[in-house]
């Protein structure tokens, strides 16, 4: 029996847009409008190089990742092929224009993904 | 519900990649059956002259094994000839070699029975020991022959006949092509070209008998084909007879259907034949508008669009191709296209230098180039096919035309213009480090044949486009793809059959305002278009109907939605605008303490002469913003990012114009001016040229009498530096031609073309016209671009006026670890 968390209302999500649900642990979870209404959760990142899928061009049931343009199909997770890939879904409930999100997915799913590393701290090689 | 049943006459390479395209879009629409005459499953035709040269193995130009018709569920019959169908009742009738006899019924039926070789009506055509060159039989059939015999003649000399010449004399052949005409390849080639490729093949081995009619083929003691006989009485011995003198389309079965044929089944626009709705044609077989296509890409996409019809989307038009060409004999570069032979009414350029192999014409008519012939130097041809398809003016750049425009960047391939001497370990994509090995094997692999199927699967070119020339060549090389037969119009993008032009001028003839507008009244085929289209529909309604469109934030790419650059690991850079690359003390102080206060990791001095935060948290941008208190810098917009300058006479001793001050003028009339790609100026206050005006969009040179204006530079993938526009007097006449180039590229330009190939595209002589002669013309674009930058908003601080939604910058809600908590709305 699942648990939902209430999350947001619809509208909260922008039409063709999407939201992001920052978690204690684990990268955030990226929740996505369609222009038909339909509410889908995936971990925020993409499956190439963890770009943040929250911040891309959502149409139809995809969203293409800001970085590299990967195609995202928001329903399973998986890349447009040929790219190969999968990101991790989250269950979605939409009850009278209330969005929940699974609580015990929320609390252990996907926790181990990390974001890509930037900045300077590329440049030392960390002392042993 | 029993599925209607779909039946395939042929089983080659344009059959096969329709039924492809079907799966794809609808995979259980259809019972499918297929039919075809050889024992072999689908395999790449074109790469049978590589076979037989050696180069590749029968087994390597497979396109769909077995094992693809199973796990389709696609009953194949291969080695059955379809004797007849019996339209009335909709049966196939067919036979296999040992005479068992099959009947299919259809719903649909698809016509892809390709084409026969011609075979020359002289004596003893049939003997043992003559073929034809057209399939793995006849192939294998001269491998055999090459293993036991000395003496081959190849009858043709054209692109068949040549191919298959090499590839017999590689097999250690003597032979001896025999072609009627007066030069070879005279469908593709002018009369010196050919003169050379003969010169060249002779060198190689080859022996050619020009202008001789062959009588009469005659058999030796052993009754298998001995020697060639002419008309005049010469004779040649052969052991081999190899009959490459054209291909015509294989109509049999489609005119014992009764099907309308006239140099091919004539089809419709749909590819469905005229006679019968129920049955289409595809491949070679098929006469669309008259012409029955012999290369691969336009067959492919006529393939698309019977796909698109069988899956009952009935959206899909074919209105046919151009074609160029291309030899497959290694180490000899052709390139032929259009009208290369000229006539009465066009006007030719000639570079022939015979020493050196190389030969190029290009044929003009009307100002326009209309054909190309290219020989030993071919890197440029797909840049002439590119000018030859769009019918662009070349008046203004005629004197460079012969140069070519190498469609090749200037880096990232270590200088490389040739695939063909690079090593397989060698980078030709620098964006995505994809090697020349990893190309050729993927093309290999998945049987791709076009730049586009490539760049998906390999990622090659998929960048910056750079190497886009050498991806090219390699396609050509490994899957002898002719990549560069292309559709007349190319769309906007997958969603739609129009290009970037039609949706301009409808937007603009029938005063559309919104996104879903467009895409409605145009027709697309997707309910919210896509990534490619979105973004050129927002732009092109704003830059139509300025103050009247309104902005969709959500078909802006995430840069232009959070008016900050994304970078890798989802942070922002942050650039603010400093007019004309001027701070002082004050601006530096606040960018250090905002460094401090936001823990920002790096502070970069950019190639435009400002400051760049980096690694800026997407929660902290309003903050940032607020608390530099500087407007924003657009670098990450398809808009105006900076106009560079030298400090110019204000203090240099060699200054004539006060460039800072012009720079920062330009800069506060146009900044917020949103353009079909990024905008860079330079402003110079000598010809020194300090803040290096020769790679901008607008470069202007303060010169002791005046400024010069520049347009088109860029400094990008590939260096190209601007061309002279005008010279002129006064700081207000720059302000308004540099306005009104502008406006007449954010209203004419493509989206995501730069001014340089804006200009490539509609020649600098029309920008010259529009925004130096007519004056009338000129003030009215300057003042629309000040109408529509006239309180325009500065999206780091009006954020309601430039549609800002704030709400991205923070979670929608934040959950607790623990199982039980319950979520905390943020507002």
């Amino acid at each position: 029996m699942n648990e939902w968390t209430a999350i947001c209302r619809v509208q909260d999500i922008p039409p063709l847009g999407a939201r992001r649900v920052a978690r204690q642990r684990g990268l955030d979870v990226a929740i996505f409008r369609t222009s038909g209404d339909e509410v889908f959760a995936l971990l925020d990142r993409c499956p190439h190089k963890g770009g943040v899928l929250s911040q891309g061009i959502v149409f139809g049931r995809q969203v293409a990742c800001p970085l590299h343009n990967w195609t995202i199909g928001l329903d399973n997770g998986a890349a447009r092929e040929p790219d190969e890939g999968c990101t991790p879904s989250f269950a979605v409930r939409v009850d009278a224009g209330m969005v929940y999100l699974d609580a015990d997915e929320l609390a252990t799913r996907a926790l181990e993904p990390t974001r890509p590393v930037a900045g300077p701290c590329h440049r030392h090689v960390a002392p042993t | 519900m029993k599925k209607p049943r779909l039946v395939m006459i042929g089983n080659g390479m344009a059959g096969v990649r329709t039924l492809e395209e079907l799966i794809k879009l609808a995979p259980d629409l259809y019972d499918i059956t297929v039919f075809g005459a050889e024992p072999h499953p689908n395999y790449n035709r074109i790469l049978l002259s590589p076979v037989l040269a050696g180069e590749q193995t029968l087994e390597e130009i497979i396109l769909n094994d077995w094992a693809w018709y199973t796990d389709n569920h696609v009953t194949l019959h291969a080695g059955c000839k379809v004797t007849h169908v019996d339209r009335a009742r909709r049966l196939v009738h067919a036979e296999n070699a040992a005479g068992d006899k099959m009947v299919a019924e259809y719903d649909r039926l698809l016509m892809a029975t390709g084409s026969h070789p011609f075979i020359l009506p002289v004596a003893g055509n049939d003997l043992p020991g003559v073929l034809a060159y057209r399939d793995i039989a006849d192939t294998q059939a001269m491998i055999d022959a090459a293993a036991k015999f000395r003496h081959a003649v190849v009858i043709g000399g054209g692109l068949l006949g040549l191919e298959a010449a090499n590839g017999l004399m590689k097999r250690g052949m003597s032979v001896t092509v025999v072609h009627v005409s007066p030069t070879l390849l005279e469908r593709q080639l002018d009369a010196t070209a050919g003169r050379l490729l003969q010169k060249s093949l002779e060198e190689r081995g080859l022996k050619f008998l020009i202008g001789a009619q062959t009588q009469a083929l005659v058999a030796g003691p052993d009754g298998r084909v001995a020697k060639v006989v002419f008309k005049d009485g010469t004779e040649v011995p052969a052991d081999l007879v190899v009959m490459a003198v054209g291909i015509r389309p294989n109509t049999e079965l489609a005119e014992g259907m009764r099907l309308h044929v006239n140099r091919g089944i004539v089809v419709s626009d749909t590819m469905q034949t005229v006679t019968d709705g129920r049955i289409y044609a595809v491949g070679e077989c098929a006469a669309h508008r008259g012409i029955a296509y012999g290369l691969v890409a336009p067959l492919f996409e006529q393939g698309k669009v019977v796909a698109n019809h069988l899956a009952e989307f009935g959206i899909g038009r074919y209105q046919g191709s151009l074609t160029s060409t291309k030899l497959k004999v290694t180490g000899i570069d052709l390139f032929s296209a259009g009208n290369f032979q000229g006539g009465q009414e066009t006007e030719e350029i000639v570079l022939s230098d015979p020493f050196a192999g190389v030969y190029k014409k290009l044929v003009i008519q009307d100002d326009k180039l209309v054909g190309a012939c290219l020989y030993g130097d071919t890197v440029d041809g797909s840049w002439y096919f590119k000018l030859l398809r769009e019918g662009r003016s070349v008046a203004d750049i005629r004197e460079r035309l012969m140069f070519g425009e190498s469609n090749i960047g200037d880096t990232g391939h270590e200088g490389n213009t040739k695939a063909a001497a690079m090593a397989d370990t060698d980078e030709v994509c620098g964006c995505n480090g994809v090697t020349k090995g990893a190309i050729c094997k993927a093309i290999k692999d998945k049987g791709l044949f076009t730049l586009e199927e490539v760049r998906k699967h390999t990622k090659a070119s998929a960048s910056c486009g750079s190497c886009t020339g050498l991806v090219e060549q390699l396609i050509m090389f490994t899957a002898g793809g002719d990549y560069s037969a292309s559709p007349r119009l190319k769309p906007l993008c997958g969603c739609t059959e129009h290009g970037h032009q039609a949706v301009r001028d409808a937007i603009r003839e029938h005063h559309l305002l919104s996104v879903p507008a467009v895409m409605r009244f145009m027709d697309w085929t997707t309910p919210d278009g896509c990534p490619s289209c979105r973004p050129a529909l927002n732009y092109y309604l704003l830059s139509t109907w300025p103050k009247e469109a309104v902005d969709d934030p959500q078909s802006r790419f995430i840069n232009e939605r959070s008016h900050a650059n994304i970078q890798k690991d989802g942070s922002y850079s942050v650039i603010p605008r400093m007019w004309g690359g001027e701070t002082n003390a004050s601006e530096l102080r606040r960018i250090a303490d905002v460094v401090d206060k936001y823990a920002i990791p790096t502070v970069k001095v950019t190639g435009g002469q400002r400051i760049d935060l980096l690694g800026v948290k997407k929660e902290d941008l309003i903050g940032v913003w607020q608390d530099l208190g500087m407007p924003c810098g657009h670098a990450y917009a398809k808009a105006l990012r900076t106009v560079k300058t030298c400090v110019g006479s204000e203090w240099c001793r060699m200054g004539t114009q006060d460039s800072t001050q012009m720079g920062k003028d330009l800069e506060r009339a146009m900044w917020r001016m949103y353009a079909p790609h990024k905008v860079k100026f330079a402003v110079s206050g000598c010809p020194r040229n300090c803040a290096e005006s020769g790679i901008k969009d607008v470069g202007v040179i303060g010169v002791d009498s005046g400024w010069e204006i520049y347009v088109g530079g860029n400094g990008g993938i590939k260096t190209e530096v601007a061309q002279f526009l005008v010279k002129l007097k006064t700081a207000e006449e720059v302000l308004e031609h540099t306005g009104a180039f502008m406006q007449l590229y954010r209203e004419e330009g493509w989206y995501l073309e730069r001014t340089v190939h804006y200009i490539h595209r509609v020649g600098l002589d029309h920008v010259r016209q529009r925004v130096v002669d007519d004056a009338d013309g000129r003030r009215a674009l300057w003042e629309r671009l000040q109408f529509a930058l006239d309180g325009e908003p500065d999206p780091w601080f009006e954020f309601d006026q430039a549609r800002v939604d704030t709400r991205q910058f923070q979670p929608v809600a934040e959950v607790e670890a623990a199982k039980t908590a319950v979520a905390t709305p943020v507002v």
